[in-house]
């Protein structure tokens, strides 16, 4: 992959990095071979950026202060999965509640993108999260069911507990474009690609203000005591393991179906005249 | 008595009570017409509601007026002669229907031109003039002026001869000829009285026509009868040239081709018709592979890679490569099975979840699988406690999760390959009894089981884990699970490798091969003391046996085909 990204550095780089690419120069990729064209693909996946949020709702009963149509307070929101703030990439989120509320569609403009209300039921709440306008363009949904009681019937509702609800899932730009790449770089909340050699990138534009950066991440957040944390490590491992006992398997029937493949070789050539 | 005792006085009372309540209750309890046990369902008492009775059904309404039938004479406006016939009217009111005979609508006839003996004179007659110029006295050129020039050349010879040969009979011949192609004035008052008699139906008037000519000519003198007619008639051109007929006059030849072009098409062999067929087929195929693909670059770059892939996994019907390429760039806008096509799609968005990605990659992969397989494979993983959804779905955990779907469709794929080797291999045993040509040339050849069993068994794996890769179900795996499983050997031997286990069964084999014996001497020494284990030794106990015994006599097989061609060979000797 490196020959043909220093052969093909000149040529390629440029459509490499602007995010839209003109569709002429796509062309010009269309005419190469084969090799340079996956390795191309495989360059242009590998720029993808990936931001992990982490979104739910955190539900606490109302106890003696519950009403009939009040009973729970609750707060629905997102956050960078290590609480880290999202406003550099969200511009603003959009909670699209139930119609029985005054205004349903709720805007957050800065983070921490969060919405806290009463009520009594549990519906699905849509967040559409809009970026910046170097980031992308089009608007993300994402969906949620607000739950405000808990699994167990049988356990008491306490004040003190809330009812948690967690997602974790990773915002993907597979083709994101220079400025953003550009000032992504060093962003705690931000997974970033491993930058091809030869990549140069312009120097990002110092847009955040220190403070303001500091309000919007969740770290000291009132309800952080609450959040889930999210880590592969369990999952990874779960699979690994999943996946050699699988593999074992496999190998096994093979070992078999050669066996018996090569008694049907021998029977077949025994009954031949 | 007691009771009532104990009751005391108040029992008395109830007695005549019951009584009471008995009597009306039993007398309730005889509806009419229905059995007590249908009674019954009802509760016992009678429905709250009143019940529509059947009577009430049947009443008719009230008739508003007063109708009755009577047996009237009636006349027709489409009869000429005035007959008088009778039917049954409906009279309503004593007044009886006014109006024409209701069917009398339906006579319609076609307007067939009448033409006048002037007009015929003018216009219509069929003139076939032939300029003849002769030299001395040879004829040099016969030309027609006239209609349809079908026989001209016929006749031109037909002439030339008359004139140069033998006058008499040529020419009559010709003459004949000529006469057959003119119209003469009573002809075509003929057809045209025909035309209106049989309205049109020019299959009638042929059939009718006193001299023998096709539909074609006799629909021909019709029209241009008609046409001239028509354009004779009309105060100016321009009115009728609007007229179906003036614009387009009947084309005797084309209508003849025509004719027998469909008489071909209908007498077409089936085999010609597939002929047709699969030439139409190239040829749509050629014409679609000149046609430039109208997919954007994008995909057409990503889905040349899968073309590369999806040649690998053997794409039926598609050999040649410029064409696959086609096929898979013209496809690639649909959803592919194919991990390059939904890594495509998703690159098109901007932005996605990842959970998204995911759902789409599981999609595509589970595209080529049964839901019965998506099950299995779902079932399977919760087996293993791995959830059907990750929890933390990043990148890493995300490629795992699909790598693993993947090994357990593989799993399931080898499973069934697995079953079917099997079950084709005790269908090829039951068939090769069946089949044998002798047992003896088994024996001779008992020394060339001494091949080494191992590259056989390569070979075949190798083959074996191409296909399996194809991901394609086993053909013929249903088919052989149809198969009735009749406890025979092989059945015994299929049988024996699932119970002991792999294991045990390949030392089995290794053991059989080594001794160097044939199949029937595999059964034959099952019942010796040959090294099995326990558990098979109990199924080769006597009971089992019995099917062996069709098998001793398939020993000699070879005697036992002797004695049938001894047979048959008898009366051919004698």
């Amino acid at each position: 992959m490196t020959n043909s990204s220093s052969s093909k550095k000149q040529g390629q780089d440029q459509p490499e990095l602007s995010g839209p690419t003109p569709k002429s120069q796509r062309t010009k990729m269309g005419k190469s071979e084969d090799n340079d064209k996956k390795n191309l693909v495989k360059k242009l996946k590998d720029l993808e950026i990936s931001i992990p949020i982490v979104y739910g709702n955190i539900a606490f009963w109302l106890g003696k202060k519950a009403s009939e149509y009040q009973s729970h307070k609750w707060t629905v929101y997102v956050r960078g999965a290590s609480n880290e703030d999202l406003g550099a990439i969200i511009k603003r989120a959009v909670f699209q509640l139930h119609s029985s509320f005054n205004n349903p569609t709720r805007v957050v403009e800065s983070p921490p993108f969060e919405l806290s209300e009463a009520g009594w039921g549990e519906f699905e709440v849509a967040i559409t999260l809009y970026f910046h306008s170097d980031v992308c363009d089009k608007p993300l949904n994402l969906y949620h069911h607000l739950k405000l009681y808990p699994e167990d019937e049988n356990s008491s509702m306490s004040t003190k507990k809330p009812v948690v609800v967690e997602f974790y899932d990773e915002i993907v730009f597979p083709d994101p474009s220079e400025a953003f790449l550009a000032r992504m770089q060093g962003h705690p909340a931000v997974n970033l690609p491993r930058l091809p050699a030869g990549l140069t990138l312009p120097p990002p534009i110092p847009v955040e203000d220190a403070t303001k950066r500091r309000k919007g991440d969740t770290k000291d957040h009132s309800l952080s005591q609450w959040f889930t944390n999210f880590s592969e490590a369990d999952e990874l491992l779960q699979l690994a393991a999943a996946r050699q006992q699988v593999q074992a398997h496999i190998a096994k029937l093979r070992r078999q179906i050669s066996l018996i493949d090569g008694q049907h070789q021998q029977f077949k050539s025994s009954s031949e005249p | 008595m007691d009771a009532k005792d104990i009751l005391g006085l108040p029992k008395n009372s109830f007695p005549p009570l019951e009584k009471k309540s008995r009597p009306p209750k039993e007398s309730q309890r005889k509806p009419d017409g229905i059995s007590r046990e249908v009674y019954a369902l009802t509760g016992g008492l009678a429905p709250l509601m009143p019940a529509i009775e059947a009577s009430q059904l049947k009443k008719k309404p009230p008739p508003l007026e007063k109708v009755t039938w009577q047996w009237l004479p009636f006349t027709s406006s489409a009869r000429k002669d005035n007959l008088h016939l009778y039917h049954w009217v409906r009279v309503v009111n004593g007044v009886p229907p006014t109006g024409d005979y209701s069917f009398a609508k339906y006579n319609k006839s076609v307007d067939v031109i009448k033409y006048t003996d002037e007009e015929y004179d003018k216009y219509l007659t069929d003139p076939v003039v032939y300029q003849v110029v002769t030299v001395g006295s040879r004829l040099t050129s016969i030309t027609r002026i006239g209609r349809n020039e079908q026989h001209d050349a016929f006749l031109f010879l037909l002439l030339l001869l008359a004139s140069s040969l033998g006058r008499d009979n040529f020419l009559c011949g010709a003459l004949a000829l000529l006469f057959r192609e003119m119209w003469t004035k009573e002809e075509t008052d003929q057809l045209f009285d025909l035309c209106e008699r049989f309205d049109l139906r020019f299959v009638v008037i042929a059939d009718r026509f006193p001299s023998s000519r096709t539909v074609e000519e006799l629909k021909d003198r019709y029209y241009s009868v008609s046409r001239a007619i028509l354009i004779a008639r009309a105060p100016s051109s321009g009115d009728v040239a609007a007229h179906a007929l003036v614009k387009e006059p009947y084309n005797v030849s084309q209508e003849m081709e025509r004719k027998r072009a469909l008489s071909m098409v209908l007498s077409q062999t089936r085999q010609q018709e597939r002929r047709d067929e699969e030439v139409l087929i190239e040829a749509k195929r050629i014409a679609e592979s000149r046609i430039p693909p109208k997919v954007a670059e994008e995909p057409q770059l990503v889905s040349s890679n899968a073309g590369a892939e999806a040649t690998e996994r053997a794409i039926p019907g598609e050999t040649v490569s410029p064409s696959n390429a086609q096929l898979s760039s013209m496809v690639a806008p649909t959803p592919l099975p194919d991990n390059a096509s939904t890594l495509a799609s998703l690159r098109m968005l901007r932005v996605y979840l990842r959970t998204y990605a995911l759902e789409q990659m599981v999609q595509a992969a589970n595209a080529s699988a049964g839901l019965r397989t998506i099950k299995r494979v779902e079932q399977t993983l919760q087996d293993l406690g791995v959830n059907l959804k990750p929890r933390v779905p990043t990148k890493a955990v995300c490629a795992e999760h699909l790598e693993l779907r993947r090994e357990i469709l593989t799993w399931l794929n080898l499973q069934k390959q697995v079953q079917y080797k099997e079950a084709e291999g005790s269908s090829f045993r039951d068939g090769s009894y069946g089949e044998t040509p002798g047992t003896p040339k088994l024996l001779h050849r008992g020394g060339d089981q001494d091949r080494t069993f191992v590259p056989d068994s390569i070979n075949f794996g190798a083959e074996r884990v191409g296909k399996k890769d194809q991901k394609r179900k086993a053909p013929g795996a249903p088919s052989a699970h149809k198969r009735p499983r009749k406890l025979k050997a092989s059945d015994l031997y299929a049988s024996q490798e699932r119970i002991q286990g792999t294991e045990k069964a390949s030392c089995w084999d290794m053991h059989v091969y080594k001794l160097g014996i044939g199949i029937p001497d595999i059964f034959e020494s099952l019942g010796r003391d040959v090294e099995i284990g326990q558990d098979c030794k109990n199924q080769l106990s006597e009971p089992h046996r019995t099917p062996f015994v069709d098998y001793s006599a398939l020993q000699n097989p070879c005697q036992k085909k002797n004695k049938y061609l001894l047979e048959t060979e008898e009366p051919r000797v004698e």
